[in-house]
Order: C-alpha cells, then structure tokens, then sequence
C-alpha cells in the first residue's frame, strides 16, 4: 500500500526537520521564561501602572490565537524593520528568517503563559518562609535568589511542563510562515508522493516521541524538586 | 492616521462576516467533543479491559501532536487513502469531499481528547463519600455515575472546562491553513488585497478579544448557576 522506499528516502529530511523543531522548542521556552519571570514581577508590582501593563500584556496575548501573533508579527516585522532601515537612510534589506521570527513569536506568546504560571507560584508561597528568611538577616536580593525562586519554581513545575508541552506543539505554526520544521516536511513530502496520511502521521509519531521524552525528563526533576515534600499522611 | 483607521475598519468588517464560520466550527466541534468526551471520561476510570487502553491511546494521540498535523491528517491525509478516495466516487458519497467535514472531524476529536481529560480528572477526584452516600442509597454503580458522579464533576470541571472551550475557539483559526475562510482566513485575505499586514491581523485579534470575552463572561454566568454552593456565603449577623 504505502511504498516504503519513498519514506526512506524522505526520512533524512524530515528528521532534520524534527531537530529543528526541537531547537526552536528549547530556544522559545528559555526566552518565554524569562520574559515570564519579568511579566510576572510586572504583575506582582505594588504600583498600578505596572501592574496594569503586565495584566494587560498577558490577557490580551492569551485572549488571541497563536496563529494571529504569528502571521502578524512574520509580516508586521518584515515591513517595519525595512521602513525603519529606509527611513535611517540605511540601503540594505534586512530579512527575518522564519526561525528568528519562529522564536521571537512563540517567546512573546508563552511569555504570557509563563507571566501567569510564576504570578501563580510566587502568590503561593507560604509568608511564613519569606518571614523567617528576613527574620534570618538575609537582604532581599539573597531573599529573592535563595527563598523565593526556588520555592516558586517548586510550585511553578507542573505549570511549567504543562507550557512547555503546549509550545512544543506550538512549533509546528512555524511552518505556516515557511520555516522547514518537521510538520512542513513532512506535508510537502506527503503532496509530492501522495502518501500524504502515512507523512502526517509519522510527523504526529515523532511529536509523540518528544512528548513522551518530555513527560520522562519532567518526571526526573519532578522527583528532585519535590524533595522533601510531603503530600498527604503518606510516608515512604 | 484616518486612513488607518478606515483601513483597519474595513478589516474589521471582512473579519466580522467571517464570524459566523468561526462561530460554527467552535459550536458544532465543542459540542459533539462534549457527547464523545463524556462516555469517555467514565471508561477511562476502568483499570483495565480494551476499552480504557483504547481510550488511553486516543487521548494520548489528540493531546500529543500538534492540531495542525492533526488537521493535515484528516484534510490532505484521509482523502488521499485510497479506500476513501474511491468512496468520495460514489453517488451519495458526494459529501466526504467537503473540505469542512474533515476539517471539523479534526476539531472535534482535539476537543473531545482534551475535554476527556478534563472531565475524567473531575470524576477522579469525585469526594469518596459522596459515592458511599449513594452506595449506602441502594443505587447501583451506573446509578451513581448518572445521578451522583456525573453532575458533581461536571460542576468542578467547569472552570477548566471553560478554558478549554475558549482554547477551541482559538484552535479553530487554524482552519483558515486548509482553505476555510474563517476570522484568520479573512485577515489573510485582507492582507493579500491591501498588503496591510499589521492592520489585517490587529483587527482579527481584537474580533477574537471580544469572542474570548464574551465566553469568559457566559461561562461566568454559568459557573455562576451551577458552582453557587461554593460561593461565599453570606455571614449572618445577630
């Protein structure tokens, strides 16, 4: 039924485009961290107008679909950035690939995710843990990078995987701008060979694979971070 | 400035008369997702048998691969086998050609997987004792489920379950990738004739803002009716 020569010959590419996948995935996330670290400090703020931005930064970002955002922000980018070089006088063409573009998108929009994720944690904390860390004598910086981060990031990892799932998935609206990740790949590979299901699904297995390494990877440092916690009246 | 403007409500109003695209494959997916997730999410409780492993397996599919590779899937991948390509041939068959048929099939099975998760994690979690009450009533298991389990975990699940409509209505824009002039499609389609990218997508993000607020605040509303025993009571003073 399906000539298994011709996915042979194809399978090269299409890896190369799940390693692509991959790196966009790992590159967007830490960016997307960060930017949720600063959201959610935004967010935390006493002063309103802070505050106000970060709130609205996360609830229009995440009130809008992942596909808008990147069919804007590809497009939007391109013009901009070369109106801005006309504009400086400047006679060179500057052109975003899909991968820069890929990034910077899928980091703005998990940004949003990861600002609500670390507002959560870090309103989860228990007072009595930062009290006593001051009581203690620490400056707040040492309070901050020794107490609070890693407490919240206890708090934060189920959410974080969770995101990290959903942006993995996410990669594959790169193709829609004309990054060779695997989805594209594998679609091209499938309209020129008319094995179109047996590509697709292939692609779908190999983003099963990353999600099952994922929950593996996440499960190990599930185990690390909560050490030492005690759910429920179980003892080990 | 005011050429923007009349730019941006020109946008607007081709995204406007694409609503009712977007309205319906969020409507028909995230109701016939429910019908499928809701005998799901009960056989996914059983700890084994071919059905729990099957079930299992479909949601491990729907909520592990990208909807987009889902949706080329059943929009380039199906039609191309050849059993189905040679049913389409047939008189009476006709409607398998419909690029919306598959499209929707896609939709529906996403929601179905995510909202079976959902809802199975609220039976889960279901309190042990209010299955005894029912137990101690006389009621058989399937009684219970119908009349006691299902409508407790309906309740609790309507918060993420919100959340998940709302992440359909979003997934739907992915649609507009197959052809299917949906919100998204109208802005791309904007954006070809005008060449107003920014303009052409902004006004199709603010049409999905009002979307997202208006669900937020229906299922506020509902949650509302349905959620209003664990209100905050009122405290009575003497």
């Amino acid at each position: 039924m399906v000539d298994f020569d011709v996915i042979w010959q194809y399978l090269p590419r299409i890896l190369d485009g799940a390693l692509l996948t991959v790196a966009l995935a790992i590159l967007s996330v830490i960016c997307a961290m960060v930017i949720g670290l600063g959201g959610a400090a935004l967010r935390l703020a006493r002063n309103p107008l802070l505050s106000g931005v970060g709130a609205f930064y996360s609830t229009v970002v995440r009130g809008v679909p992942d596909l808008i955002w990147m069919l804007m922000v590809y497009y939007s980018a391109q013009i901009g950035l070369n109106s801005l070089t006309a504009a400086l006088g400047w006679d060179f063409y500057i052109e975003i690939d899909a991968f820069s573009a890929g990034v910077f998108t899928l980091s703005f929009i998990y940004g949003a995710y990861f600002t609500e994720t670390f507002r959560a944690a870090t309103m989860a904390l228990p007072k009595g843990q930062i009290e006593a860390a001051y009581a203690y004598g620490l400056s707040s910086w040492q309070v901050l990078t020794r107490v609070t981060f890693p407490l919240m990031m206890r708090y934060a990892m189920p959410s974080v995987r969770n995101n990290w799932l959903t942006l993995t998935k996410s990669t594959a609206l790169v193709s829609i701008i004309g990054l060779e990740d695997m989805t594209r790949v594998a679609q091209q590979a499938g309209s020129s060979t008319q094995y179109s299901f047996a590509f697709n699904l292939l692609s779908a297995l190999l983003y099963l694979l990353i999600t099952y390494v994922s929950l593996k990877v996440f499960s190990y440092f599930d185990k690390r971070y909560q050490r030492g916690v005690l759910v429920g009246a179980a003892d080990e | 400035m005011s050429d923007t403007l009349e730019l941006f409500y020109l946008a607007f109003m081709q995204c406007l008369e694409a609503l009712p695209i977007t309205l319906m494959l969020t409507v028909v997916s995230v109701s016939i997702g429910f019908l499928i997730a809701l005998p799901l999410s009960v056989i996914a409780q059983r700890k084994k048998g071919i059905a729990a492993k099957l079930t299992n397996g479909f949601v491990f599919f729907f909520t592990g691969t990208p909807l987009l590779v889902q949706l080329y899937i059943f929009y380039y991948g199906l039609p191309s086998l050849a059993p189905i390509g040679q049913l389409m041939q047939q008189p009476g068959w006709e409607f398998l050609k419909s690029g919306y048929l598959w499209v929707l099939f896609a939709l529906t099975l996403n929601t179905a997987a995510y909202s079976t998760v959902i809802f199975s994690g609220a039976i889960k979690n279901m309190d042990r004792r209010e299955i005894e009450v029912a137990m101690a009533y006389g009621m058989s298991r399937s009684q219970a489920m119908r009349s006691i389990i299902l409508p407790s975990s309906l309740r609790r699940a309507l918060p993420a379950y919100s959340n998940e409509v709302i992440m359909s209505l979003h997934a739907t824009a992915l649609a507009s990738t197959v052809t299917i002039v949906e919100i998204t499609g109208a802005a791309s389609y904007f954006n070809s004739t005008y060449y107003e990218p920014f303009i052409a997508y902004a006004a199709a993000a603010v049409l999905y803002l009002i979307l997202n607020t208006l669900l937020v605040l229906l299922f506020r509303l509902i949650e509302k009716r349905y959620l209003r025993h664990l209100a905050p009571q009122k405290v009575q003073t003497v």
